[in-house]
């Protein structure tokens, strides 16, 4: 009976799985807290003493240099993690919370090509985030009232602030919050699109994971714009960690 | 740090309060990322040296020569024939600057998105705190890329003496003739700062002296084919930056004894990473000094560095001048067959740098190609995705990295360079 551990330090939340015999026998999803250590210490609890662990994330640092663990990027995880969830997965799109990526798997299943934002949030959680809480929506209803607007309007802009200012100057031009809802959620697929694009993924078995596929407004509209299946899961948001869980499995060579 | 300097400082009319800023972060950054290596050759304490002193006894020197009537001509690329300003017995510095400095006034010239090396430029200038800067009698600007050309307009109000060099876009009959009729006037420009006719025998033996510093810069790229590699990519890197700063003479003697070590390190099989390391090739824009924030990602993060395509590294130092002409008219001639040999992104086309990448890629065994460019570069960012999309139809793994001097994605660029050596590693 093997045990593994999985850890996925994100920028909004801290993510856990424990895979015993390549099941996954518990899930853990909590915010991202501004002590990330303790809360990660909480978190590996729940991993049975001396079982194998890995970490990712964007605090997977933080875990190599306090407890020594070993760690592998999210690109890796996420690419694990959704083949492990979708076998014939070839494309990965990871919403994050601060980061977007696009992922080609090769033909073995491993990483190939990847396409990454950079320093802007362009295309990530954090916008989605912040453009709701402009309009007064929690996420979840952000993405409801995306899918009851209508394509009435246009988002250029795909910065967070100047997105911002456009919504801010959409009010006052009394279009409807569900229109300006969708209209930045097709702005967010915009720019997943270019990226998708620049690495030929069309018509690969692509799969979205991260928080962005707890979104089904943004899953529908990417599907539309990418003339494609867009694969996801009840565990897409813990991809990274259940790849970290596989990694950590001592027989399992990645 | 000898009060000498100070005064020395204070005439040539730096900032001292910004200069002490500035030397505080750069030996802080130097101690961190070169001093933390592992299992470094120890020759490299001469570069440990030049470096410490890089603002001291260098310029002392500089200065002391120029009581001599040794005048001092700072560039800003190797488009500038060194062997000219050599064999009108000035000194040649290269002045590219690589970090971030007195950003809020470079943006009362500059636009804020322009690439760092302009702005550090201007930067460096405005906020006092580069020795050779203030200590050139003559700086040379040239009609490289866009930014760079127009940048120039508005740097001539901020220095004493800028030169511009025009230089070909195309490499065709056109260009040798351009590029031969700027470096006729550039040679007259430096002889009349000088006061020194060149000749045939002085320019011949400038032209000795700098094929003498390029031949050992190619034995040390010679010696990194190796595997385990003797050397790392960071301290070969220091080696290429120095190249426009040191001596040439004194250069060519201490790189020529660190290959001796080298040499030895490869005999004995003994390196700066095991031979599984992955095995790393970088392209694209120059990185000057302090600007080692991508090779010290990518060599803490279990990769090492085997080659640089780049100006500061083999773009830049490939090639000789051929030295057997008899005649001024043949011996320039021979300096612009040179020249147009470099492989800028500000040509057009510019085939002969995607053939050199790939052959530097087979030569150094590099197993992926990290293209690197400065934000807002738009010779080198458009240039990369076309190269990027051909290594990898040829199934070498390349990936584009676009970034400036500052420090705030780093963590962003860690995962990708990470995940591109969990690539390259299988």
């Amino acid at each position: 009976m093997t045990i593994t551990g999985g850890i996925d330090i994100g920028s909004s939340s801290i993510k856990l799985v424990v895979m015993e015999n390549l099941s996954v026998v518990k899930r853990e999803t909590v915010p991202a807290t501004f002590r990330p250590l303790d809360t990660a210490r909480d978190l590996l609890a729940l991993v049975p003493e001396g079982s194998p662990a890995f970490a990712t994330g964007f605090g997977r640092d933080l875990l190599d240099k306090e407890f020594s663990m070993p760690t592998i990027t999210e690109i890796k995880a996420h690419a694990l993690g959704a083949r492990f969830l979708f076998p014939d997965c070839k494309t990965i799109i990871d919403i994050g919370g601060q980061d977007l990526k696009i992922i080609n798997l090769d033909t073995k299943g491993k990483v190939a090509r990847f396409e990454m934002n950079d320093r802007c949030a362009a295309g990530t959680g954090k916008f989605l985030e912040v453009m709701a809480q402009r309009l007064g929506y929690t996420l979840s209803d952000f993405g409801k009232a995306a899918e009851a607007g209508k394509d009435s309007v246009t988002i250029s802009a795909m910065c967070t602030v100047f997105a911002e200012s456009e919504v801010v100057g959409l009010m006052n031009r009394s279009f409807s919050r569900e229109d300006i809802s969708r209209a930045l959620h097709r702005s967010v697929v915009k720019r997943i699109t270019a990226m998708y694009k620049r690495l030929d993924s069309e018509n690969s078995f692509t799969v979205v994971t991260g928080g962005g596929s707890r979104n089904s407004a943004l899953l529908a509209l990417l599907g539309e714009t990418l003339c494609t299946i867009i694969h996801h899961s009840e565990d897409s948001q813990l991809a990274g960690a259940l790849g970290c869980a596989l990694s950590a499995i001592p027989s399992v060579v990645t | 740090m000898p009060e000498d300097y100070r005064t020395m400082w204070a005439e040539l009319g730096l900032n001292l309060a910004n200069h002490d800023k500035l030397m505080e972060v750069l030996g802080k950054v130097y101690a961190e990322i070169f001093m933390s290596q592992q299992n470094r050759p120890k020759k490299m304490e001469y570069l440990d040296f030049v470096m410490s002193e890089v603002h001291g006894l260098r310029i002392k020197e500089l200065i002391d020569g120029k009581k001599q009537g040794r005048k001092v001509v700072g560039t800003y690329c190797t488009f500038v024939p060194e062997e000219i300003v050599i064999a009108a017995n000035a000194v040649m510095v290269g002045l590219c600057a690589g970090a971030d400095f007195s950003t809020e006034e470079v943006e009362k010239y500059l636009p804020k998105n322009l690439c760092a090396l302009i702005k550090s430029t201007f930067g460096f200038k405005l906020g006092g705190v580069c020795p050779y800067l203030e200590a050139s009698d003559l700086i040379v600007g040239e009609n490289t890329c866009d930014g760079k050309k127009k940048a120039y307009e508005v740097f001539k109000s901020l220095v004493r003496d800028l030169y511009i060099m025009d230089l070909p876009q195309m490499k065709n009959d056109g260009a040798r003739d351009l590029l031969r009729s700027e470096y006729d006037k550039f040679m007259a420009r430096t002889e009349k700062l000088t006061g020194n006719k060149i000749t045939v025998a002085t320019l011949k033996k400038a032209i000795d002296i700098v094929n003498a510093k390029r031949k050992a810069v190619h034995r040390l790229s010679n010696l990194r084919t190796n595997k385990p590699v003797p050397i790392s990519g960071l301290d070969s890197l220091l080696i290429n930056q120095i190249f426009f700063y040191e001596d040439p003479i004194r250069f060519t003697a201490q790189i020529s004894s660190l290959c001796d070590e080298l040499e030895m390190r490869v005999k004995n099989k003994v390196g700066v990473a095991s031979p599984e390391t992955p095995r790393i090739l970088i392209s694209g824009c120059p990185m000057a000094v302090p600007n080692w924030k991508l090779p010290a990602i990518i060599e803490t993060s279990g990769a090492v560095i085997v080659g640089e395509e780049s100006c500061v590294g083999e773009r830049g130092t490939r090639n000789l001048v051929d030295n057997t002409g008899n005649t001024l008219e043949s011996l320039i001639d021979a300096l612009v067959d040179r020249y147009l040999t470099i492989d800028c992104a500000i040509y057009t086309p510019n085939k002969e740098r995607r053939d050199h990448i790939h052959e530097m890629a087979a030569k150094y065994k590099a197993e992926g190609v990290i293209l690197y460019a400065i934000q807002f570069c738009a010779p080198y960012t458009v240039e990369a995705l076309g190269i990027e999309n051909e290594l990898e139809k040829d199934g070498i793994p390349a990936i584009r990295i676009e970034t400036d001097y500052s420090q705030e994605d780093v963590g962003q660029l860690k995962t990708r360079i990470q995940a591109f050596i969990e690539r390259l590693k299988g």
